[in-house]
């Protein structure tokens, strides 16, 4: 049991996926897929124990050994990664059931269920996976189902939104797959572990830089990174809450850790940073993503919308730190891609929890909601006040420990816009806020109510988790400076 | 190295470059869809050409026959395939509802129409 768990973690949601086609009562199917994912939890909590007690564990699926058969391996950065995507995934769940009532025709909830069941496999499937084109697969596993979530939005501009993603989502794939093909090409496996040690001979081949390109845009595609960000905003905004809170904390973190991975691991930090101009790339992106979105984000009325912008720039902090090519910016990058994580969840649950009550996410309905859902309007100004970076807050030790990799390569003009980037978030989280506290309601509103709580406790267990990992930076600093060595030190 | 020796990969290189320009230029959302698929076809055909050993045969267990493509990149290939059916699947589903929903399954329709829709939420 103790030695299969790698491919438990992903089939145990894999499995359950058709099972609530079989369950077909919502109800039911709620309380399955909850339990599932708590199984889920569980095991991923377990696999972490056993990587820090036997170190890298490496499973071969179906007793074939790599490099013919498919390996999974886990280390440190795999098995936190698990317990992020698992545990956020865990209590959204929570708050799903209230959530989708109101936002999906009963007919579809199970329907919904088994599209996140399989979205969660395949974001899962990502982060174990040793082999580089069952990254591909799983990679249009979580993209396909997510396609299917963001189409069941109740507004029409949902299905815009999700065609426009497919269409960005499998060039950015099939990008992904050319890049695979030309490693395998000249490489003749497919095993991540076997590339990193096959793949400084044929370094300085045209073929090599070709696919490492191609596989770098299909990525920044997938984690939209400024400017290929450009299916994001609306498929956040228009999809049903809950799969907004599920993708904006998860999908995009899970892309960059494929990012991570084949940037660090594969081709190794030597490829990566010194033939390629890669700090330049990132670093400019990474900024402009920042300035730019940040920017749009101020000029959004549609809250969900705002939201998803800032998604963007939060991002390019991401991409900014692994530009830096320093361990300290590495560990600002881990660092900001957990908080986020968690600074997103509790906004866009808290925002589900408006839309369950006011059935609108415009800058207008929430006039006068400071006083009349009071904890739920805290929730979101909490978050907001991480994204901002506020001390005390997640956010704040995420972007201290950028300036510091900034500041300590002697980048300082770039650490000032990383400040002004702060001081933009404060624009738009103020305008919300001047509304929600210093609005009066309009006339003909009648009073909303706070919100159920089965949506807020979970809002407020990432809130909290905003604020005590805020203050006691221990575990987070110190898993974020282990996994930044672990990537630092090449093949693993 | 002869410029049409290598002949195949000029012809993934022109799909490629088709569809593309396809999915880029077009704006009816069918069409797009055609695009994306010629598109993703270009790859399949650059993976089959990869494995491809000159004189060799398909890679059938036989005694006659020691020169044999490589059939890993075949198998892969099988598997992208099925990806891109549920991918062009998917997205005629969606583009059958944003018919129903819209009317259209053009592109600049449907943005006019949500632009409209924007001006009168405001």
């Amino acid at each position: 049991m103790i030695q299969h768990l790698p491919i438990l973690q992903v089939i145990i949601p894999l499995l359950a996926a058709p099972i609530c086609f079989i369950l077909k009562e919502a109800r039911l199917v709620r309380w399955f897929v909850l339990i599932a994912n708590v199984m889920a939890f569980v095991i991923s909590i377990m696999l972490l124990q056993q990587v820090n007690l036997h170190g890298t564990l490496v499973y071969s699926l179906g007793g074939w050994e790599a490099p013919v058969g498919i390996e999974y391996r886990i280390d440190e950065l795999n098995a936190y990664l698990l317990i992020l995507v698992t545990s956020i995934s865990t209590i959204t769940l929570m708050a799903a059931g209230k959530s989708l009532t109101k936002e999906i025709p009963e007919s579809k909830i199970t329907y919904f269920y088994i599209a996140y069941m399989l979205c969660l496999t395949g974001l899962l499937g990502i982060v174990t996976t040793g082999d580089a084109f069952n990254v591909f697969v799983f990679l249009e596993i979580s993209s396909l189902a997510s396609y299917t979530m963001i189409a069941m939005g109740n507004d029409r501009r949902s299905l815009w939104a999700s065609y426009q993603y497919l269409i960005m989502g499998t060039i950015g794939a099939t990008f992904i797959l050319i890049g695979i093909g030309l490693m395998y090409m000249m490489t003749g496996t497919l095993n991540m572990y076997d590339l990193a040690e096959r793949l400084p001979e044929v370094e300085h081949t045209k073929t090599v830089f070709t696919a490492f390109a191609f596989f770098l845009v299909g990525v920044c595609l997938k984690l939209a990174l400024f400017p290929l960000h450009l299916w994001l905003p609306n498929a956040y905004a228009y999809a049903p809450s809950i799969a907004t809170v599920f993708l904006a904390a998860t999908a995009t973190k899970v892309a960059i850790y494929v990012l991570l991975r084949f940037i660090f691991s594969v081709y190794g930090f030597e490829f990566s940073f010194s033939h390629l101009p890669l700090t330049e790339i990132l670093v400019s992106l990474g900024l402009l993503g920042v300035i730019a979105a940040s920017i749009v984000a101020i000029y959004q009325t549609n809250i969900k919308r705002l939201f998803a912008y800032s998604s963007v720039s939060q991002i390019g902090y991401m991409i900014l730190g692994i530009g830096i090519g320093s361990k300290t910016g590495l560990t600002a990058t881990m660092l900001h891609l957990f908080n986020h994580a968690l600074m997103k969840s509790a906004i866009f649950l808290a925002l589900a929890g408006v839309v369950y009550r006011v059935g609108s996410v415009n800058i207008k309905a929430f006039a006068g909601l400071g006083k009349q859902m009071p904890w739920t309007m805290a929730a979101i100004v909490v978050g907001g006040l991480s994204l901002i970076g506020v001390p005390l807050t997640v956010g704040f030790v995420s972007k201290w420990y950028l300036v510091l990799a900034l500041l300590e390569s002697n980048w300082w003009p770039i650490a000032v816009l990383v400040m002004i980037g702060s001081l933009l978030a404060i624009a738009y989280i103020w305008r919300l806020v001047e509304v929600a506290y210093f609005k009066p309601a309009l006339q003909n509103n009648q009073s909303y109510k706070e919100a159920p709580l089965a949506i807020l406790i979970p809002a407020w267990i990432f809130v909290i988790a905003n604020i005590y990992f805020g203050i006691d930076t221990s575990f987070t600093v110190g898993v974020s400076e282990k996994t930044a060595e672990l990537l630092f030190g090449g093949a693993r | 190295m002869n410029f049409l020796e290598q002949y195949n990969y000029w012809i993934v290189i022109l799909l490629m470059m088709s569809g593309f320009y396809i999915v880029i230029a077009h704006g009816n959302l069918i069409k797009k869809l055609m695009g994306l698929t010629v598109f993703q076809t270009s790859v399949f055909i650059l993976y089959i050409s990869i494995s491809k050993v000159i004189g060799g045969t398909a890679p059938i267990l036989d005694d006659q026959y020691t020169v044999y493509s490589n059939p890993l990149p075949h198998v892969l290939i099988l598997t992208a395939i099925v990806v891109g059916v549920a991918t062009t699947a998917l997205g005629l589903a969606l583009a059958v509802r944003i018919k129903e929903a819209y009317g259209t399954v053009e592109e600049d329709v449907i943005q006019e129409k949500d632009l409209q829709q924007e001006g009168s939420a405001e």
